[in-house]
């Protein structure tokens, strides 16, 4: 697929070929016909099925029918290249998909092939040798029997995170060969838990997988283990299945519906639709189960949710990995030494991560013994932990402990090559710290600061070298949250924002260029959603109508985000947007008192960590005198439209280079949805940016079905 | 402190199939590397008895120490097949005879009590890596006349053989050769070969993965007729061909060695006793004598005369050369104790993987052959040596009394 604007070319398919060896299988127990999947590249392209690679696995698999019925083989396998099985569908073909027909024969054509490989009158296997995904997980639960290779990266049925459902095969076989429960668990829990994968181990656990085979030799292990279960030497053992427990069948199926409602306020079709398949999966045959999934294909794959989750995953897998207007990187200059102005929180989780991914000398500075200390044992309290979870070795771990040093001097910094000021957010206090920082480092030591709002012009202005200063704000908590806006200032050079772009990278972030403006991307549309929503609650709408109308737009109702994010923080980001901006953005009397108060959020927790109503808080709210009750659908068009307008005015004062990036910001930044493409595909979708902007921001077909 | 020597013997052995080298041959997509680590996996797999951790040693033989044959390939490998990172590993070259060579080595450890137990193997993967790849020979060699320039063919050295004994006629060698095929083709029809082969994946973009448990190279029912119309590619009627030498192949072996001790305490199985080898250098232009007065080294080091073997392995890297050893200790041409499952004439030579085969395979007449207390295994080697080792058999009633 593509995110460019331009009319999209179809691509051509990398076909997937499906090449049959007969293999004799050792004990005498006949002849083994192997199918391998290779698409004739290396593991950075792994194996999709798209038309003509289904047609070609077709061809393959009737042969096999014609040769098994005259006796010539007594089994059929099917395996991958090095390192991959197969990862399913070709998608990048969804973007030309312009009718619903195509969609459903697309379903068809898988549903025949692997049907193929299922009616065999020969015991049939799948070695699953490598990645699995998708369809390509559907095709090995076509075959009796599976083996699973112990160095699986991933096996997963992915597509409900995507807005899709596993449409060939997988929620008809899955709940049938491992139960409703376990089948739910891959096929919704997992992919609304930021898309997670199963381990090879679990596969095998989970009942999907029959046995679990070392990597070393695992075709040869597959082969022995095959010819073991012809002759009768190995046993498969499955856990029954209970298709006569509707109840319990049931229970899960809610189970799962209920969870997914939680995740997607019922905004995204594809994983309730796979719900039910799975609760139908119980009674029906295997043809009204195939022919219900071709359906579900065809109505989902016509849904502009799918197109703009294709589009969220185009961004985060490719635009994010070439961040639009970075300058040559060739450009960027060596970091072998950090320095972090501050130590408190935020500056502490900066060293941290400088110092894991840039294995460099770090040096925090504070202004007293006290604070220096207390940021250097924070590091080493958040190695031990890492260390505790394995995620680092001990010699790793002494390392970074080693490497994080503190000092009240910023003479260690006379060899540094970037320093970042993590300091507090008063442009008076940052601009006395550059200029401290400057008589000291090397002439050509960069100069970072995380501000969230400042201007980096402004902050750079007094120096002698505005040009070495660069804006790289992270979002909080800084080792989870992917997303880095990087912000020249106008005097920042090449040199210093290729440094940037190129740290940024080695940090493992998806870096956006920003440009210097008021809380630059995120902060400033999540400001303005925010904004929005609370002028609406300040006036009188009840929080449940309001939290209804913008629900499925961010990861949680915005009150409870505002407890993450803290009061605080909130109210400083609201007022210097209506400082910069003026009144469209609102800043809250409620949120103010709530902050003077002290109060660390709108909501209490109960006992089982979920949020409560705070009856402190609920005393501290605007009382209008004229409330206004809005219903949900009217909050809803208001909140929106004021994000369509915020967008609208991103883009003509050139916050970032396109639309994408404020997708690509909000999805990494903010969290917000992949079937709502992060924020512009939906206001498209809903034909708020027509209304409030005159136009669509994204063409037809781009992140939505073609017109 | 006083040093207690141990005796050393050899657990089991096993190989792969061996493939014919090249663009057609069934291991031409397959990594080198990867041979041998089937070959050590499948030594774990038949013995559960060998605790990973009480491998102490992983020697692994390579003539062309190159691309997916370098790298330290023992060390490797010991890691690829899943031995503990505290098993050392080395790499060993000493062409046709390195996985000879490993297994003298590994041995010579167990032997003065350093280690107890060892792996000891050798591939060569002569389609990825033909002979004389990147190698840059000093020109003092020319310069100096240190070797004749014919010394660094193999091929011609084989000839040389035929001028320095023109009783070996090239009709000699191609009987020789033909009974090599015959012997093979009927050790598979008992299914005796397989035993000690461990199937092998081969992987290939356009054909897909395929499983090899068959030699390549042989070709039964092989005549004298067929053989005499061959090519003399090394010299114009010349007497050696692609019919009465081993070929280009590509293949891997490897082997389990213990202290007698260790092998008692472990449960290991014991198929064969060491009891002395040999390598010796002759002139580089005739290398395939070089077995003869390594034999002869072995022979005295043991206290043994040639009448005393009961059996013989020899490497057929041309039959000229094999005929040259029968021929010096009065063995003939078709003596039964000789190869009995047929050569690498038949079976192939990758280079530096062959020993261990030697090895393997007279462990098993060994078992068939309790009458016999002692066997040969013995080989040529490139730029003018030979190596040779004898060994017990411990099925022999006499096995383990003063030799």
């Amino acid at each position: 697929m593509t995110t460019t604007t331009q009319a999209p070319q179809i691509p051509t398919e990398v076909v997937t070929h499906a090449p049959v060896q007969d293999v004799v299988l050792p004990g005498g127990a006949g002849v083994l016909a192997l199918v391998t999947l290779d698409n004739g590249k290396d593991h950075t392209r792994p194996n999709t099925f798209g038309a003509e690679s289904l047609a070609e696995l077709q061809t393959a698999l009737d042969g096999l029918r014609a040769r098994a019925e005259a006796g010539e083989i007594q089994a059929v396998a099917v395996t991958g290249k090095p390192f991959v099985f197969a990862v399913g569908a070709d998608l990048s073909g969804v973007p030309y998909v312009t009718s619903r027909d195509q969609a459903v024969e697309s379903g068809r054509a898988g549903h025949r092939a692997f049907s193929t490989l299922s009616d065999l009158p020969v015991p049939t296997f799948a070695f699953v040798n490598g990645a699995a995904m998708g369809g390509g997980v559907e095709l090995a639960l076509a075959a009796d029997y599976r083996t699973v290779s112990a160095g699986v990266p991933a096996f997963a049925l992915p597509e409900t995170f995507l807005g899709l459902l596993p449409g060939w095969g997988g929620c008809y076989l899955l709940p049938r060969l491992v139960g409703p429960a376990n089948a739910l668990e891959v096929i919704t829990l997992n992919p609304l838990s930021q898309n997670r994968m199963l381990a090879a181990k679990e596969v095998v656990g989970l009942g999907i997988g029959d046995v679990l085979l070392e990597p070393a030799d695992f075709l040869e292990d597959s082969l022995r283990w095959a010819a073991g279960v012809l002759t009768g030497a190995v046993t498969v053992e499955r856990a029954p299945v209970d298709l006569d427990d509707e109840v319990a069948w049931d229970a899960a199926c809610d189970a799962a519906r209920k969870t997914a409602l939680l995740k997607t306020a019922g905004k995204a079709p594809g994983v309730l639709r796979a719900v039910e398949l799975v609760r139908a999966a119980r009674t029906a045959s295997r043809e009204e189960a195939f022919a219900a999934e071709d359906e579900a294909l065809g109505d989902l794959v016509m849904s502009d949710e799918l197109r703009a989750g294709l589009y969220a995953f185009d961004l985060v897998q490719k635009r994010a990995k070439r961040p639009a207007g970075a300058p040559d990187k060739e450009l960027a200059r060596p970091v072998t030494k950090v320095g972090i102005v501050g130590a408190g929180l935020m500056a502490s989780q900066l060293a941290l991560l400088f110092a894991r991914r840039l294995g460099v000398p770090v040096v925090m500075t504070d202004l007293d013994e006290e604070r220096v200390a207390k940021g250097v044992g924070y590091v080493h309290h958040e190695v031990d932990a890492l260390l505790e979870k394995r995620r680092v070795s001990p010699d790793q771990a002494s390392f970074l402990k080693r490497t994080v040093t503190g000092s009240t001097s910023k003479d260690g910094f006379a060899d540094a090559d970037l320093v970042i000021e993590a300091v507090f957010e008063e442009m008076s206090v940052k601009q006395q710290v550059f200029a401290e920082v400057e008589a000291v480092v090397p002439a050509e030591c960069v100069l970072m600061t995380n501000t969230s709002s400042l201007s980096v012009t402004e902050m750079a202005s007094g120096l002698a070298h505005p040009e070495r200063v660069v804006g790289f704000h992270f979002f909080n908590p800084v080792a989870v949250m992917p997303l880095l806006e990087v912000i020249p200032g106008e005097r920042t050079d090449d040199a210093t924002l290729a440094t940037a772009f190129a740290v940024g990278k080695r940090l493992k972030k998806t870096c956006i260029l920003a440009k210097d403006s008021a809380s630059f991307v995120v902060n400033r549309l999540l400001g303005r959603f925010m904004g929005e929503y609370s002028r609406i609650v300040d006036a009188g709408t009840p929080v449940e109508v309001a939290d209804r109308g913008v629900a499925g737009l961010a990861p949680m109702p915005p009150y409870v985000l505002l407890g993450l994010v803290g009061p605080a923080i909130a109210l400083h980001n609201s007022e210097t947007l209506h400082r910069a901006f003026g009144d469209r953005f609102h800043v809250s009397p409620t949120l103010k008192r709530v902050v003077e108060a002290g109060k660390r959020g709108y909501y209490a927790t109960d006992e089982r960590g979920r949020p409560v109503p705070d009856p402190e808080v609920e005393a501290l709210r605007e009382q209008p005198e004229s409330p206004v009750q809005l219903t949900a659908d009217e909050v809803r068009a208001q909140v929106l439209g004021a994000i369509a307008e915020e967008v609208g005015l991103m883009l003509s004062e050139g916050v970032v280079q396109a639309p994408m990036d404020i997708d690509l910001a909000m999805i990494t930044g903010a969290g917000f949805q992949f079937w709502n493409g992060g924020i512009v595909p939906l206001l498209d979708r809903e034909g708020v940016s027509e209304r409030v902007l005159g136009r669509r921001l994204l063409p037809h077909g781009v992140a939505s079905v073609p017109a | 402190m006083p040093r207690e020597l141990q005796e050393v013997v050899f657990v089991d052995g096993v190989r792969t199939p061996f493939g014919k080298a090249g663009e057609k041959g069934m291991y031409a997509q397959t990594r080198a590397d990867d041979l041998v680590i089937k070959c050590v996996r499948e030594l774990l797999r038949r013995h559960p008895e060998l605790p990973k951790e009480r491998i102490e040693e992983v020697a692994i033989a390579a003539t062309t120490q190159i691309g997916d044959q370098g790298l330290t390939l023992g060390r490797l490998a010991a890691l690829l097949s899943g031995l503990p990172k505290s098993t050392p590993g080395y790499s060993v070259d000493r062409m046709c005879a390195g996985a000879m060579t490993a297994v003298t080595n590994v041995s010579s450890a167990i032997g003065v009590g350093a280690i107890d137990v060892a792996i000891a193997g050798g591939v060569e993967h002569m389609g990825r890596h033909p002979m004389g790849e990147g190698v840059d020979p000093n020109p003092r060699i020319v310069a100096e006349r240190i070797v004749d320039e014919s010394a660094l063919v193999m091929g011609k050295t084989a000839e040389n053989l035929h001028d320095r004994f023109p009783r070996l006629t090239k009709e000699r060698c191609d009987a020789f050769a033909v009974a090599s095929q015959r012997k093979l083709a009927a050790a598979y029809e008992a299914g005796k070969v397989q035993a000690g082969l461990v199937p092998v994946a081969t992987r290939h973009v356009e054909k897909g993965w395929g499983l090899a448990t068959a030699d390549e190279p042989p070709r039964p029912g092989t005549t004298l007729e067929e053989l005499s119309t061959l090519k003399t590619p090394f010299r114009p009627h010349g007497n050696v061909t692609a019919g009465n030498a081993a070929g280009l192949n590509d293949g891997a072996t490897a082997c389990i060695l213990a202290s007698e001790a260790a092998a008692d305490e472990l449960g290991l199985p014991v198929r064969m006793r060491m009891v002395s080898y040999a390598f010796v250098g002759v002139e580089p232009e005739v290398m395939g004598i070089g077995p003869v007065p390594a034999t002869e080294k072995a022979l005295a080091k043991a206290g043994l005369t040639i009448d005393e073997i009961g059996l013989f392995e020899l490497n057929e890297a041309f039959a000229v050369q094999v005929l040259s050893f029968l021929d010096h200790f009065g063995i003939a041409d078709d003596d039964e104790r000789v190869n009995p499952w047929g050569g690498a004439i038949a079976t192939g030579h990758p280079l530096a993987s062959s020993g261990v085969r030697l090895m393997t395979q007279l462990a098993a007449h060994f078992e068939e052959h309790p009458e016999v207390r002692y066997g040969l295994t013995a080989m040529c080697i490139g730029i003018g040596m030979g190596g040779a080792v004898i060994w017990e058999n411990p099925h022999h009633t006499e096995h383990g009394k003063d030799a």
